[in-house]
């Protein structure tokens, strides 16, 4: 007895709901939610003629705004990449009680309203500091947010790759004597370049628009603690559509940058990760 | 690399100090700071008319957007990963958009929308339907932001899988639907709990977009996000302490909820 199979008939992945369906479904959902009122806010900010746009974005307060926003989120960027590496590598190499609490409290911040976030800042960072810190409505007070806001991105970026790094190659480089300072800048520090990059982009868009944890806590000074999403509020809360657009739009167009350089940093990243494990192959290869 | 001992004490101290002075100190002391008072207070202060509206409201905002990010995420998942057009690297790359953008400039740009002069308002307006400053807008303002989760949870976990279940229950005879609640559905299950988790927890704790859209009315479209604002702009600190201490509850139980999922998704 044979069973006819309709093999000839399929093609591969033929029988899945995959296709156009799921293809269009999506697409229409994605332009409906997020790509037309995008594009209403660029036509809104237009409206007025290129004339217009460049005058409110070049009104003194939105751009001290946005070169205040621009800088902070660059220093957030900077710092996260520092201390990021630094958490990772103690939650993957080292080994002390309550690691595991550690790394899942990590998260805290994604899951954590901004607003509460920049509540729970203010009890101990503001005016009723228990430990006498008052650092509310100061600069320093917006990079602290927005260091809490960006906290899981630079770790939970640079965490696998370092989890999955070969040690044989630092044993080798120790055995010929360079130090542990050498080993993690020419051995280790290399192959998390486009992690720590790629967690850094992250943390520097999510700096750029961020709000909730930054709105209390930062006072709203023009030309001093404004960040740019605060000014965008404002200018929305003063009826002022076509000012909010303007400045929207160039956040927007930040957003778009670092979107792309996370995709090419992503893609250098995988490249450099194919190379090396051919590299090694090769070399187990030629061992034997 | 093998560390000694003292330079390796010495980051340890470091990270952790880093963790505490950053993250740990600023919520035990909001935690503290609630119950300072008893928790007789907290519950009074959660259990107002307005609070309890404003809980409801939330719930009802997450019932109705998780499902839909769920849905969107799971078709957008299958469309990047088994479909076979033109258009894939530009969904690809829309799809992070909302990760990408200021929640306010979300409010702005669905405001310039649905709003009483926005391209759609007017027209919607007519027809009796009002989007801007009643549920409807926080619910959309709310699906923006949490669009990606489920489908970069879920994309992954499909291009791991493969096709050839598929594939073998296509061979069998079973229908696209089948395939789909059978095989498909299954096998990606802890990616999507995973996404749907963490779509949750933004639903429920988006602020910024919904601040823009909702127009913070008391009682109607107030949120418990915006709850917490009122009440520290209004000088209610404790009070203000005690619905974040309820947010943040959530916040543990989805920190609870993910790295339960995470060691499954890893078992499996």
């Amino acid at each position: 007895m044979s069973i006819a199979l309709p093999i000839g008939r399929r093609r591969p992945g033929a029988g899945v709901p995959s296709g156009g369906l799921a293809m269009g479904a999506s697409m229409l959902w994605l332009s409906l939610i997020v790509l037309l009122p995008l594009a209403a806010v660029v036509a809104r900010s237009l409206d007025g003629g290129v004339d217009s746009f460049w005058h409110a974005v070049s009104a003194r307060q939105a751009v001290s705004a946005l070169r205040f926003t621009l800088l902070i989120s660059l220093a957030t960027a900077a710092i996260n990449a520092v201390a990021g590496t630094l958490i990772a590598w103690v939650l993957v190499r080292d080994r002390f009680p309550g690691k595991r609490v550690v790394n899942a409290v990590i998260d805290l911040p994604f899951a954590l309203p901004t607003i509460v976030a920049g509540l729970t800042l203010l009890a101990l960072y503001g005016p009723n500091s228990p430990i006498g810190v008052d650092v509310a409505l100061t600069k320093l007070a917006v990079l602290l947010a927005l260091l809490f806001v960006t906290l899981p991105f630079v770790i939970r970026s640079v965490q696998p790759v370092l989890l999955e790094l070969d040690r044989d190659m630092e044993e080798a480089a120790a055995s010929l004597g360079a130090s542990p300072g050498v080993i993690f800048t020419r051995v280790i520090l290399p192959s998390l370049i486009p992690a720590i990059l790629s967690g850094a982009a992250l943390a520097f868009a999510r700096a750029v628009g961020e709000f909730g944890s930054v709105v209390l806590i930062s006072g709203n000074v023009p030309f001093d603690t404004q960040v740019a999403s605060v000014f965008v509020y404002k200018q929305i809360e003063s009826d002022n559509p076509g000012g909010a657009a303007a400045v929207s739009v160039v956040l927007l167009a930040l957003s778009l940058v670092v979107l792309v350089a996370i995709r090419w940093v992503g893609a250098w990243g995988s490249r450099a990760r194919t190379q090396s494990a051919a590299v090694k192959s090769e070399a187990r290869q030629n061992e034997r | 690399m093998s560390v000694d001992r003292r330079t390796r004490i010495g980051l340890r101290v470091l990270a952790l100090g880093y963790l505490a002075v950053l993250l740990l100190v600023p919520v035990g002391l909001v935690f503290y700071r609630t119950f300072e008072k008893g928790i007789g207070f907290v519950w009074d202060s959660i259990t107002t008319p307005a609070a309890i509206h404003a809980l409801f409201l939330t719930l009802e905002v997450a019932a109705i957007t998780v499902p839909l990010n769920a849905a969107f995420g799971m078709l957008a998942a299958l469309a990047l990963v088994r479909g076979r057009f033109p258009g894939k690297r530009l969904l690809d790359a829309l799809i992070d958009l909302p990760f990408a953008i200021s929640p306010i400039v979300v409010g702005l740009a669905l405001l310039l929308v649905f709003g009483r002069t926005g391209w759609l308002g007017p027209t919607l307006a007519d027809a009796g339907i009002q989007i801007v400053f009643s549920v409807p807008g926080i619910v959309i303002a709310t699906v923006f932001v949490s669009l990606p989760f489920v489908a970069r949870e879920v994309a992954p976990v499909l291009k791991e899988i493969g096709e050839e279940q598929e594939q073998a229950a296509a061979t069998l005879g079973a229908n696209a639907w089948q395939t789909f609640w059978r095989i498909t559905l299954p096998a990606v299950r802890w990616g999507l709990a995973y996404g749907v988790v963490l779509s949750t927890a933004r639903a429920i704790g988006e602020f910024g977009a919904v601040s823009v859209v909702s127009g913070k009315i008391a009682g109607q479209t107030e949120t418990l996000t915006l709850l917490v604002e009122k009440r520290f702009q209004n000088f209610d600190l404790a009070g203000a302490y005690a619905a974040s201490a309820l947010l943040a509850l959530i916040a543990l139980g989805t920190l609870l909820a993910m790295s339960l999922i995470g060691a499954r998704r890893s078992e499996s």
